[in-house]
């Protein structure tokens, strides 16, 4: 379902120009209001939809095979770290749907260079990041040459 | 230089360069930074690191995690598994790596935020089948890329890199890379001591079910463009498996996933009629390939060649049984969340249609065939292996560095391990970062260098189309139809239309033999030669002609290992008409291609399996 942009919501701040994976989101530049250039690129994976904050994106159903009079509409809170969703269906039947969307503060995972410097040997071992604590086992494990077979198994 | 001898040129210098923010990207940026404090690391992406790659849209599994904190699985169980699905023929000793490190990455993302669904009785993270984990997953790359950002010295979003440098030095080295800012037209040379590439695998190199607006609808993201494959191959890397495409049953026009619905829903499929079709065909699938079909579980293809021989059958269309799940408003909610975390748009079909799967059991269909290197595939370059138990033949330098020196792989790029998804993905980035510190820490005095010469007749390639675009313009009054240049979305139509019909696409059945395979291969010869007519209006049509060119090339591979493996080893992705069962005695083994890019012509070879584990 390709997106579309409602003129009077669009105030041109280009948001979904930056988020989109498919670069088909971009500014008219008559209108200075954002537009999908190439809709048969679009995936439908609602990264402009859900980034806008006036809510001026919507998605209307492929042609070649969607029927008309439908809606999937979504709303994205960081703040609250849900995603809530409002399918319509042609017929008029309505369904809600609301998850979590994480559990942490946004910001606050921790660069690699914020944990102690690893052991110069550590280098030419295995072990990967946080390993072998964050495998949450004793350690981390491994086969041996002699395992290997050349055969039909 | 023409009309675009005056394009600046940006210079980067780094120590590892990551091409492609997408999962396996942000993972080999984290790793390369915890293992290498000093250096500089550079990830470049086409996109917005925020949202690239195959899980932009997010996910609602994590379908590598093998829960050895609880003795669920052991990474020997996974490697049984996937080369299980794949008939056989799977890179183990990578197979092994990854699966031995995936739930530390796992791990981390529970700790970085990622909301991961829990068994209420026991605590353990909710299972959705013995490898895949439930999450609410809607902003899992947003979570991993901010992981990225923090370990990156820089991350140049908006950058398509289209070519790899060689080291002038030293031959079979590599050096950098170069691109284009699809914002500014600026001309980038990164110039690096080791390259990760993690760009994306290829979809739209097969003519998609999907017309007109709803092309862009294909199972695998429209942004994956075979860069993968093409900036190694364009190097003389040697790939592996590219003959390996996958065919996805998934519901019908959407494509949304039914990995939920057949393991957590525990619903079924059956035909038009209402019955059970899979065991229909037992007989004629052991025709094929043998013993393969008494495997547990049965192999994807093999459950894909049920559904096509069905289909075939005139008792179409397969539907999937929801009516009785769904009645649980349990399960339910979790079929719809289930697309709304990850394939939106078959929510949107089934609202457009008026399908709700508790009053109607819904449409399957088969997906046109895809090339990669992270679901249930393993298409990619061969790499070196772990140094602590890999073969000989397999290991001949640092792990997950290709036959390139100094170039590395993650995720769709890296052939022979199948099943890693998202988290084994990210896992292989995490690998490969390590490997390419310590590959940039033994460098030593022999630093790498590029070439002036190279890159400045590179700038004058790579803004070819604009150019072609530019003078060609002039000569027609408007429209899209030129004597001199052809559009990117001409030459993409053309490339699915001649892999579709002569490589084995939807049209054909997933069909063909050497004379098709023949044919196929003197007409993408004659696109190759059109693409260097390509026309771009614009930065964004530059774009898409380099993703083009990336998709052709990677399709040229495909055609020459389909042709040089005579044998069907995977029904139900593909048939060799010509060569149509299973044939161990010649062909247990993988399949290697070169190409050399001053004759333009491709080696072929085999190369031996090693199962690791019985």
């Amino acid at each position: 379902m390709p997106t579309f942009v409602y003129m009077t919501r669009c105030d041109g701040c280009g948001h979904c120009v930056d988020i989109c994976p498919s670069d088909i989101m971009h500014i008219d530049t008559t209108y200075r209001r954002a537009y999908n250039i190439e809709p048969n690129f679009c995936w439908e994976c609602y990264s402009c939809v859900k980034v806008c904050p006036q809510n001026a994106i919507d998605v209307r159903g492929y042609a070649d095979f969607a029927p008309m009079g439908h809606s999937v509409r979504v709303l994205r809170e960081e703040e609250k770290a849900t995603i809530s969703w409002k399918l319509k269906f042609r017929d008029g039947r309505e369904k809600n749907f609301v998850s979590p969307i994480r559990t942490t503060e946004w910001g606050s995972i921790k660069s690699p260079s914020d944990y102690d410097v690893p052991a110069e040997n550590a280098l030419m071992g295995q072990e990967l990041a946080h390993e072998p604590d964050a495998l949450n086992i004793a350690e981390l494990p491994a086969l041996t040459p002699d395992q290997l077979k050349i055969g039909i198994v | 230089m023409g009309l675009f001898g005056g394009r600046k040129t940006v210079y980067v210098d780094s120590d590892v360069l990551v091409v492609g923010g997408g999962f396996g990207g942000c993972g080999a940026t984290y790793e390369s930074r915890y293992w290498g404090r000093d250096l500089k690391v550079v990830c470049v992406e086409k996109a917005n690191i925020e949202r690239s790659g195959a899980v932009a849209q997010g996910l609602y599994a994590i379908n590598c995690y093998m829960g050895m904190q609880w003795d669920e699985n052991q990474p020997e169980d996974h490697v049984r598994y996937a080369r299980n699905d794949l008939m056989g023929l799977v890179r183990e000793d990578l197979g092994y790596d990854i699966a031995r490190h995936v739930d530390s990455t796992v791990h981390k993302f529970e700790e970085w935020g990622l909301p991961i669904m829990k068994d209420p009785e026991t605590g353990r993270y909710l299972r959705e089948g013995k490898w895949q984990i439930m999450i609410h997953g809607e902003s899992y790359k947003p979570i991993v890329a901010e992981a990225a950002r923090k370990a990156a010295t820089k991350v140049y979003n908006r950058i398509m890199v289209t070519h790899l440098l060689m080291d002038k030095t030293k031959p079979n080295r590599v050096a950098g890379a170069v691109g284009f800012n699809v914002r500014s037209g600026e001309f980038y040379v990164f110039r690096a001591k080791a390259v990760i590439v993690a760009a994306g695998g290829a979809s739209h190199i097969f003519k998609p079910r999907s017309v007109g607006e709803g092309m862009g609808r294909t199972w695998y993201a429209p942004w994956s463009s075979a860069s993968a494959y093409a900036l190694p191959i364009l190097v003389g890397a040697k790939m592996t498996q590219m003959e390996n495409r996958i065919v996805l049953t998934r519901f019908k026009d959407g494509y949304g996933p039914v990995g939920a619905y057949f393991l957590h829903l525990k619903t079924h499929t059956e035909n038009a009629y209402g019955k059970e079709y899979e065991t229909t065909w037992y007989e004629h699938t052991k025709e094929l390939v043998g013993d393969y079909i008494d495997r547990h579980p049965v192999p994807t293809c093999l459950r894909n060649h049920a559904f096509l021989e069905e289909v075939k059958a005139g008792r179409g269309p397969i539907r999937m049984v929801t009516k009785e799940a769904f009645q649980d408003p349990h399960k339910e909610t979790v079929g719809w969340e289930n697309f709304l975390g990850m394939t939106i748009s078959q929510a949107v079909v089934w609202a457009s249609q008026n399908i709700d799967p508790k009053h109607t059991n819904p449409e399957l269909t088969t997906s046109e065939p895809y090339v990669m290197g992270s679901h249930a595939t393993c298409s990619g370059a061969w790499a070196s292996g772990p140094e602590d138990y890999a073969p000989d033949e397999y290991q001949w330098g640092y792990n997950r560095m290709m036959t390139v020196d100094g170039l590395f792989g993650a995720g769709d790029t890296i052939g022979g391990t199948a099943h890693k998804f998202s988290s084994g993905s990210f896992t292989e980035g995490r690998i490969a970062g390590k490997a390419a510190v310590n590959y940039v820490n033994d460098l030593g005095a022999e630093q790498p260098e590029v070439s002036e010469a190279e890159y400045e007749g590179l700038k004058t390639v790579v803004f070819q189309p604009m150019e072609n675009y530019e003078v060609g313009r002039n000569e027609i009054v408007a429209g899209t139809v030129s004597p001199s240049y052809m559009l990117p979305i001409h030459g993409l139509q053309r490339l699915e239309k001649i892999m579709d019909e002569y490589v084995g696409g939807i049209s054909a059945h997933y069909t063909t033999n050497e004379p098709m395979l023949t044919r196929g291969l003197e007409l993408l010869q004659m696109l190759k030669e059109d693409l260097d007519h390509l026309g771009a209006e614009d930065l964004h049509q530059l774009q898409r002609a380099w993703e083009l060119k990336h998709r052709a090339i990677a399709s040229e591979c495909v055609t020459q290992h389909t042709m040089f493996r005579t044998e069907t080893r995977w029904p139900g992705y593909y048939y060799r008409a010509d060569h149509p069962k299973l044939d161990d005695t010649d062909w247990h083994c993988f399949t290697l291609s070169q190409y050399d890019r001053e004759t333009g012509s491709w080696e072929m070879e085999k190369a031996p399996v090693y199962h690791i584990v019985d």
